[in-house]
């Protein structure tokens, strides 16, 4: 039977189904399969803390959403075109987000009566006419039609049924012309050495792509074009793996070697479970028994010479703080990365949030300046990391790298750049005297400053003449050694705080995207919300109203023009996942009454009610 | 960065075979210009002259020398000593340590620590340094009481002792160092006293010969808060001393009048060596891989110093935690085909293009 194919410019598809159903992996496939195909595409993965809530219920429901299109995309999408829900749990907790006339693929086995009322149904919605009135319903046995496919392959029927996902990710593989072979290569990979489990997920999604192809209930079929984008070759990236990987780049680009002292957390295992693999780099992993103990071991690797790391989430922030201190004191790089989580305490570990900015620039005692970068999408994630490196190194200070749950996981395709367009880290500084005189001058200082940067000699032990002593206690300025004196102290305040504000010297300006030039607008962001807010802008222009957007990566120093930027516009729009940090800081530095905007309810902003937002303070500007 | 990988060749104490050698060297060396500042008549004292004459027997030079402490007055030890250092933070000096002996294996790496410092605050990252058996050597100055911060009781404190923060007696059980550390798995526990520098540089080469983490208990008297703790055992006849020496019957008292057995449950027990056949006296080995026995001689001391050993309680050969990760690179990038140079930058392009990639015309 020839179907009908119709073509769209964008998909937005969310699998949702139980926790144990496999979600995850089906969408990360079909990511895969979106990415080779050429699409651009962005995902957003949202699942429980809990490894297997109970089976069936509305907490244990894990979702995957992809948007993919013909032409250049920010944010994951605000509402599915397509729901795949497996179970009643997974209608229930998902069916609010659905926009009516989309389609909506249901898991009829599934809907037994014990999993309806585990979701909380009293009868099947199913056999509601205002589900199928209001979306483009497909009734689909999926188990029942997995297990009868693999009925030949000598498997338990539990381990048929658990095939079910790949029968899904088949029938939308199907549905939407996706390249299939990624796939069958990944699932060799996966399950080669368990030949009848390979064979059954293989017919699992060979027989939903058949499905999809004979049954009528699918009359149309859908063509999204390759997006045209910029010359080059690509790969799809998440945020963590791109941060490791940003993180060998620093370590070979500054000629260090990296190590790494972590303790598992989530949204951050991630980076340890990468950079773990990578030993033939020279990586060092170090798991450690706390997170105190973690950023410790990073910051003793500091002053043997490594390029030291430390990854995290809000939790571990909060015990890593006095080592950060410590580490501001003896002025020695660290990279100390937050991936960011709901909370406050143990919060929504795996949901993503944007609290942590006040915590990273004021959560040590005494006067402990610390420069902030922050990523702004998944691939960025990977340059977030040289830059964080960048500036450990050179001014021998930690840098908190600010990340969160939705880029750690989020995916977008990368395009994958040159070695040699990346930054030299090696020639900023050396083991050497520097910026002592050569001969000491009779006697190593190991507080003597470059002029230019402020940095102190990054001496480490080994090096032949340079033996010193540091440690949290005041120190005197230059000799290094403990000083109690007041005008020490107050000098060595000042000049901790200007070493870090001097480093705006080093940053690039912020630039403003205002294709007229006459917007009276000014949306400001930082971090991951970049996406939502770009589409945003980009909808409120189509709308006919000038915005202008900027986003932050570097939350301090600001870059040296953030003040003129600001000042330039009559109304300053500042969304954050938070309740108004970075608002606060630019109020209390720059004296300007920014409009906050705030959602925190673990997810990302949805591109239409930031759309919303910003058309509300231009029609008030 | 110096290459950290070069065996120096010589036959040198067993955590030192990566370190660069340099004989010649002299107690004045490592000296810092810093004026010593601890209470007069404080066992620091002591210990740090012991530490400072001992570290030219090593052959390390002065820069490959690395002394970490946490917060207390043990802690100030590494602005004194001419070496490099770091004073941390209150707890931490193991980890700080560990990630530093992992990465640096040309270094000879102490921590010096006090009862405060390893056992309340930093406990865990002791009893996990010790676990992990990275190569760092920890000395525990024991004095049973907070000093810097005027005379707290501490986690060795005997129970009931009247503080200023405990004026009717603390109420917790004390731990025993030594205990402690062979329950957390140390490859190598030993004890020594501030005032005994012969035995504490015996102890310190011992620790010095082993690959591993080590632990040593100095004990060491605080003459202002709590002057006189060890006293049981400051005398070099002290009755209840006893000296351990590996391959040596167990001796001690009035004329060595005095053994040990074995008694129930593994339990040691003094006796007067002249009631049992010479047979059933215990003979000290340190090297025994089962700590049951270095466990039973910790427990000889219940606190009053009426059976009190000091000495290389354990020593056992154990991979360390650095040469196994050392290992796990160097297989890594013996397998890799990238190698150097120029292989370097194509071993990252690889690795950031991963094998899933599409190009764009």
């Amino acid at each position: 039977m020839t179907k009908q194919v119709q073509e769209l410019d964008h998909v937005i598809i969310r699998f949702a189904g139980d926790s144990g159903d496999g979600m995850q992996l089906t969408g990360d496939r079909f990511t895969q399969e979106t990415a080779i195909f050429g699409n651009d595409l962005s995902t957003l993965p949202n699942f429980p803390a809990e490894i297997r809530a109970p089976a069936g219920t509305l907490p244990g429901v894990s979702s995957f959403q992809l948007h993919f299109a013909d032409h250049d995309i920010l944010t994951p999408g605000d509402a599915p075109d397509v729901l795949v829900a497996m179970n009643p749990a997974a209608l229930a907790a998902n069916l609010k987000d659905l926009p009516r006339g989309a389609d909506l693929i249901v898991n009829t086995d599934e809907f037994t009566k014990r999993n309806l009322s585990k979701a909380g149904y009293d009868a099947n919605p199913l056999d509601d006419d205002s589900i199928a009135q209001a979306y483009s319903l497909h009734p689909v046995p999926l188990t029942s039609l997995t297990v009868k496919a693999l009925e030949d392959i000598d498997i338990t029927r539990k381990d048929a049924e658990r095939a079910k996902n790949m029968f899904a990710l088949g029938l939308l593989s199907w549905l939407y012309g996706r390249p299939a072979e990624g796939t069958l290569a990944f699932l060799e990979a996966k399950f080669g050495k368990k030949p009848e489990v390979y064979k059954a997920n293989v017919t699992a999604f060979q027989a939903g792509w058949s499905y999809g192809e004979t049954t009528e209930d699918f009359s149309v079929r859908y063509e999204v074009k390759a997006a045209s984008l910029a010359r080059g070759k690509y790969r799809n990236i998440t945020g963590n793996t791109a941060l490791s990987y940003g993180l060998i780049a620093a370590s070979k680009l500054s000629k260090l070697p990296l190590f790494l002292g972590s303790y598992p957390i989530t949204p951050a295992s991630d980076v340890l479970h990468e950079l773990a693999k990578h030993k033939r780099f020279g990586v060092r992993t170090f798991q450690a028994e706390d997170e105190i103990a973690a950023v410790g071991s990073a910051l003793g690797a500091a002053f043997g010479g490594s390029l030291a790391v430390t990854t995290t989430s809000g939790p571990g922030m909060v015990l890593k703080a006095e080592t950060v201190g410590l580490a501001v004191s003896v002025e020695l790089p660290l990279i100390v990365c937050d991936i960011q989580r709901a909370g406050p305490s143990t919060g929504m570990p795996t949901k993503t949030e944007q609290a942590d900015l006040l915590m990273a620039l004021f959560g040590r005692n005494g006067e402990s300046p610390v420069p902030v970068v922050a990523a702004a999408s998944p691939s960025d994630c990977f340059h977030a990391a040289i830059e964080a490196a960048r500036i450990a190194v050179t001014y021998r200070t930690p840098v908190v790298l600010l990340s969160d749950g939705y880029l750690a996981n989020g995916s977008e395709p990368w395009r994958i750049p040159e070695i040699s367009s990346l930054p030299d880290l090696s020639a900023e500084f050396a083991f050497t005297t520097s910026p002592n005189p050569a001969d000491n001058g009779g006697g190593f200082q190991p507080f003597r400053r470059d002029p230019a940067t402020l940095a102190r000699p990054w001496a480490i032990p080994g090096t032949p003449g340079l033996e010193h002593r540091i440690g949290g206690i005041e120190k005197a300025d230059g000799a290094g050694s403990i000083s109690y004196d007041p005008v020490n102290h107050d000098l060595m305040v000042r000049t901790r705080q200007a070493k870090i504000d001097g480093i705006a010297a080093s940053i690039p300006d912020l630039e403003v995207d205002d294709p007229d030039g006459d917007a009276r607008v000014l949306v400001l962001g930082w971090g991951s919300t970049y996406g939502s807010i770009g589409a945003a802008a980009r909808r409120v222009r189509r709308a006919g109203h000038p915005v202008a957007q900027a986003h932050l990566r570097h939350l301090n120093p600001f870059p040296a023009n953030l003040g003129d930027v600001l000042r330039r516009y009559d109304k300053i729009l500042v969304p954050e996942i938070n309740l108004g940090q970075l608002a606060l800081l630019l109020r209390g530095k720059f004296l300007v009454d920014v409009i906050s905007y705030n959602r925190v309810r673990g997810l990302p902003f949805r591109a239409a009610e930031l759309a919303e937002a910003i058309e509300e303070v231009i029609t008030h500007a | 960065m110096p290459n950290t990988d070069i065996p120096n060749g010589s036959s040198r104490l067993r955590s030192l075979t990566l370190v660069p050698h340099e004989s010649g060297l002299a107690t004045r060396d490592f000296k810092s210009d810093q004026e010593v500042r601890w209470c007069p008549g404080c066992g620091d004292y002591a210990i740090l002259a012991a530490f400072q004459s001992f570290l030219p027997s090593l052959e390390v030079p002065r820069e490959n020398i690395v002394v970490v402490s946490g917060i207390g007055c043990s802690s100030r030890l590494p602005y004194y000593v001419n070496s490099y250092g770091m004073h941390s933070i209150h707890g931490r000096a193991p980890a700080i340590a560990s990630g530093l002996a992992a990465s640096r294996r040309d270094l000879s790496v102490w921590v010096i620590t006090g009862d405060g410092d390893a056992l309340s605050i930093g406990g865990n990252h002791l009893i996990h340094a010790l676990r992990r058996n990275v190569n760092i050597k920890i000395l525990l100055f024991n004095n049973r009481i907070y000093g810097l911060t005027k005379g707290q009781y501490s986690p060795t404190s005997e129970r009931g002792k009247v503080t200023k923060s405990t004026p009717f007696g603390s109420l917790d059980e004390p731990f025993n160092p030594v205990s402690l550390a062979l329950g957390a798995g140390a490859s190598f526990v030993a004890r020594s006293v501030d005032s005994d520098r012969k035995h504490l540089q015996s102890v310190l080469r011992a620790a010095a010969d082993h690959e591993g983490a080590a632990f040593i208990e100095v004990f060491q008297n605080c003459p202002i808060f709590n002057d006189d703790a060890f006293a049981g055992v400051k005398q070099p006849s002290a009755p209840g001393l006893i000296r351990l020496s590996h391959g040596s019957p167990i001796r001690f008292g009035p004329e060595e009048s005095m053994g040990l057995t074995l008694g129930a449950y593994g339990a040691l027990e003094a006796v007067p060596a002249s009631s049992v056949p010479s047979s059933s006296l215990v003979t000290h080995d340190e090297t025994l891989e089962d700590p049951s026995y270095a466990f039973a001689l910790s427990r000889l001391d219940n606190g009053d110093f009426s059976h009190t050993p000091i000495g290389v309680f354990r020593s056992v050969e154990r991979p360390s935690y650095d040469s196994l990760m050392a290992s796990q690179i160097s297989e890594a990038q013996a397998a890799s085909s990238h190698t150097d140079g120029d292989g370097d930058v194509d071993a990252l392009a690889a690795l950031i293009a991963g094998n899933d990639t599409w190009e764009v015309a």
